[in-house]
């Protein structure tokens, strides 16, 4: 029954329905763990959304999450499966420190922020590059790729980052970079966000989502994606190079993963720590399929994903039993439902329609 | 004597879409039942459902005078219903006895039952005169033989009702005709056969009844003695078709592709295309007969830029196509599209449209950036106006541009096709097999774009298995075989027994 559904069915009603079903299950574990599911969503709701403070924290984790989210997506588009978002973010947080570590001293603020992201973006798409070369040029899967690079970024940054260690520190992170290195903080304009880490990347991902959009659905290059996406054969027929277009969509992919570590790292360490992608790559997965792909959709499944994280600490810490890796597990439901199982639910929707009629 | 098959009012509802309303019509035992229609008529929906693979909402189903409910194949199977599918169901790298055993293994010891079985299979083949080799190997025999392995299978299973999804399809004019030896065979034992098709000519040529559908219902149900193509043409369009499009004379200009010595081997060193040569001028239709899979595709994807030959003088308009340099063909579609080459692909799903975009983003594929506006974005405005002209022009069904193209029948997907690569007036026209899997009333009307673009000048290299379909296009023929051409007939000369001999390889050297 290759029926086809209306759109708002597609497009609303199954991503609702499948998040459910990912809340459902996850209620259940939650009252196997022996608390209450209801007290606990108060409490994760609360935590997220309704305190400014959380809230402020959500969009603050959401701005990181929109830039993986939209590297995903548009490797998705041209049928790239990116699973390296989280290493490219990651090698992309040491070319943003490089650059601060070589500029802070000397570069004002209005330069040092456009200096910091083209470092982040240029390293990511680097680390981008080699997947999509080999993907483009040799046919080496990219999937099998990126996994790899995110292991190689893993076991790279561990060595360099011991070159970073200012002389005296124990910790694994490097110096701290000047205050000009600051990514603007918006509690300055709204005090009511209190002591959050949120900064402009959060418009700064706006705009990102802006772009992506329009280029998608109105340029001919987005248009170009897309086609190579659904069909490789029809691309080539169409005289799309197909090769120069893997390598580009990759470029960009890793770019914006790079993006990602700006909000990360100049928004609110203001150092190289190790590990500070912290799973935000992998996010970006989930963030793809649940939002499929638009604009629209991945700024909503970035909101989600970023209330689940922030509600999730305060979840673990008023909640003995639940543990922080709870946040992992929603997380993990929700690619499930949202990912692998997309289509639960459309044949009864199709059926339900039909009933109607 | 009892009817081997009786439908009573038979309906079938897909959502809103009647696919079967009231179907009822008997079928002789040991006769030859054809039945026709244009695509989406209904004859594969009710045979689906004559095979268990639909349920009928309403009516009834009789075998032999007693009403049966067949829920699945493995019934129909039971029951004696046996079907060949237009794709066959063979494991390739099977034998043909293997493939017969497949699904009727009969119990855990395979080794036992074999010789029985190829012996079976081996009196089968005496009896029907199906010259196939039960121990070959699928991949080995010839589209012709894959097809009586089908039969066999059928056979074996002891099938008395036998359903023919477009046999002839994919066959030579000798072997159509050995295959209709076959099936008389059948007729004389007693055999009941349904034969779906479209070509008019075979229904006249074996049928002894043949049933109309038109729109999931039937529409005639009449003894083939007593009727006529044209008779049966009109019943199944409802209105009555040209056979003679108009066309202006034979005048051909300078000219346009120039092919010679053209080689191309696999990847394995395997000669695909071996010694081409051919000239195409202006004005002209130059078709290909040949059946597929013997060169004709490759031809096509070289001549439009989608793959590299090996070697070989190729002229376009006096210079030569810029194969030169290239280690592959990523993009080269492009410059060819804009050196004035159009291209109606052989598959048109494959490659020539996106079937996920709308009807209105597939009519720039391929020019999709000569469409830009001063911000570098695509012209929505332009592109809509553009493509509500196209729609009119070639009259698309249903006249909505925002529909996804896959919801299209294949007649008005193709029409889409063949206006956008019109519409970029090229001088040279490649169309590849444009009317499979198209209904007869879109055939006219495709057949008359095409026309319409010979006598404006331009030269058009057709691709056709359909020898109806050469003989009323072409001004010259080519035919080809095995990756050669065979032989290069001017259209007075049109014969198809020639034709038949020459797609087959057997030609005087």
């Amino acid at each position: 029954m290759n029926k086809d559904l209306p759109r708002w069915a597609t497009a609303f009603v199954m991503p609702v329905l499948n998040l459910l079903s990912a809340m459902l299950v996850t209620a259940l574990v939650i009252h196997l763990l022996g608390e209450s599911p209801t007290e606990s969503l108060a409490i994760l709701v609360n935590s997220a959304v309704v305190n400014p403070e959380g809230l402020s924290y959500t969009l603050f984790y959401a701005s990181t999450f929109i830039f993986t989210g939209l590297a995903v997506s548009l490797a998705m588009e041209a049928g790239l499966f990116n699973i390296g978002a989280e290493g490219q973010m990651y090698f992309a947080g040491l070319g943003l420190t490089l650059a601060m570590l070589s500029f802070d001293s000397t570069l004002p603020a209005i330069v040092l922020i456009p200096v910091g992201m083209t470092g982040a973006a240029l390293f990511g798409a680097l680390w981008a590059f080699v997947p999509g070369y080999l993907q483009a040029k040799r046919g080496s899967h990219v999937v099998v790729t990126t996994i790899m690079f995110n292991y190689i970024a893993a076991a790279l940054m561990n060595t360099v980052i011991v070159k970073l260690v200012p002389p005296g520190e124990q910790n694994p992170a490097s110096r701290a970079f000047a205050a000009a290195a600051e990514m603007p903080r918006l509690n300055q304009w709204f005090p009511v966000l209190g002591e959050t880490p949120l900064n402009i990347s959060f418009f700064l991902a706006i705009i990102a989502l802006v772009i992506y959009g329009v280029v998608m659905s109105r340029s001919a290059w987005g248009y170009k994606v897309r086609a190579a996406g659904l069909n490789k054969h029809a691309a080539h027929y169409a005289g799309i190079r197909i090769s120069k277009m893997i390598i580009i969509v990759m470029l960009i992919s890793g770019a914006l993963a790079g993006l990602g570590s700006v909000n990360s790292i100049m928004g609110s360490t203001h150092y190289l720590s190790l590990n500070f992608v912290g799973g935000a790559g992998f996010i970006g997965i989930a963030i793809a399929l649940m939002g499929r792909q638009h604009p629209v959709g991945i700024f909503l499944s970035a909101v989600l994903f970023g209330a689940l994280t922030q509600g999730g600490f305060d979840l673990s810490l008023e909640k003995q039993n639940i543990p922080p890796e709870m946040v992992i597990l929603v997380q993990g439901l929700i690619i499930l439902f949202c990912g692998a199982m997309e289509y639960l639910y459309a044949p009864a929707i199709a059926k339900m329609l039909n009933l109607k009629k | 004597m009892q009817p081997a098959v009786e439908f009573r009012g038979i309906s079938k509802h897909f959502g809103a879409v009647k696919a079967n309303t009231d179907v009822s019509f008997t079928i002789a035992k040991g006769s030859i039942h054809g039945l026709v229609g244009e695509n989406g008529a209904g004859k594969s929906t009710l045979m689906s459902i004559l095979y268990g693979y639909y349920r009928a909402d309403s009516g009834e189903i009789l075998l032999d005078g007693q009403a049966r409910r067949i829920h699945n194949s493995q019934e129909a199977i039971a029951l004696g219903i046996g079907m060949v599918h237009q794709h066959f169901m063979l494991v390739e790298n099977m034998t043909v006895l293997d493939n017969v055993m497949l699904g009727s293994e009969g119990g855990f010891k395979l080794k036992a039952n074999r010789a029985r079985v190829e012996q079976e299979l081996r009196e089968i083949c005496a009896r029907y005169r199906l010259e196939v080799d039960p121990l070959a190997t699928i991949h080995d025999l010839s589209v012709g033989a894959q097809q009586r392995v089908e039969i066999l299978k059928q056979i074996y299973r002891s099938a008395n009702i036998l359903i023919l999804d477009e046999p002839t399809a994919v066959l030579t004019a000798q072997e159509t005709e050995s295959l209709f030896e076959i099936l008389r065979l059948f007729k004389e034992q007693g055999k009941t056969i349904i034969l779906i098709t479209h070509k008019l000519q075979e229904i006249l040529d074996i049928t002894d009844t043949v049933t109309v559908m038109r729109g999931g219902r039937v529409i005639g149900a009449v003894p083939t003695a007593g009727t006529t193509k044209e008779d049966l043409a009109n019943m199944m369009v409802g209105r009555p078709i040209e056979n003679n499009l108009p066309r202006a004379p034979y005048n051909p200009g300078a000219p346009v592709l120039q092919v010679e010595n053209l080689q191309l081997l696999d990847d394995q060193g395997v000669k695909l295309l071996a010694d081409i040569g051919f000239t195409l001028r202006a004005g002209e239709i130059v078709a290909i007969a040949g059946v597929s899979g013997n060169g004709q595709s490759e031809l096509m994807e070289i001549l439009s830029g989608m793959r590299l030959p090996t070697s070989g003088k190729l002229d376009f308009l006096g210079k030569p196509l810029p194969f030169e340099g290239r280690s592959d063909a990523d993009g080269l579609p492009r410059t060819f599209r804009e050196l004035g080459i159009g291209h109606v692909p052989e598959d048109r799903l494959r490659d020539g449209v996106i079937k996920a975009f709308s009807v209105m983003h597939n009519t720039i594929f391929g020019y999709q950036d000569k469409l830009k506006n001063r911000w570098g974005l695509l012209n929505f405005k332009a592109i809509a106006t553009r493509c509500a002209e196209l729609m009119k022009n070639f009259d698309v069904r249903p006249n909505n541009h925002d529909l996804r193209i896959g919801l299209l029948s294949g007649g008005n997907q193709q029409k889409v096709v063949i206006a956008r690569e019109v519409l970029a007036q090229p001088k040279l026209m490649l169309v590849g097999q444009p009317t499979r899997g198209v209904d007869i009333g879109t055939i006219e009307s495709i057949h008359t774009q095409l026309l319409k673009l010979r006598d404006e000048g331009v030269a058009i290299l057709l691709v056709s298995v359909e020898l109806e379909e050469v003989r009323a296009l072409a001004d010259r023929i080519l035919v080809m075989c095995g990756g050669r051409i065979t032989g290069e007939l001017k259209i007075e000369e049109f014969d198809t027994t020639r034709i038949g001999l020459l797609m087959g390889g057997m030609h005087k050297s």
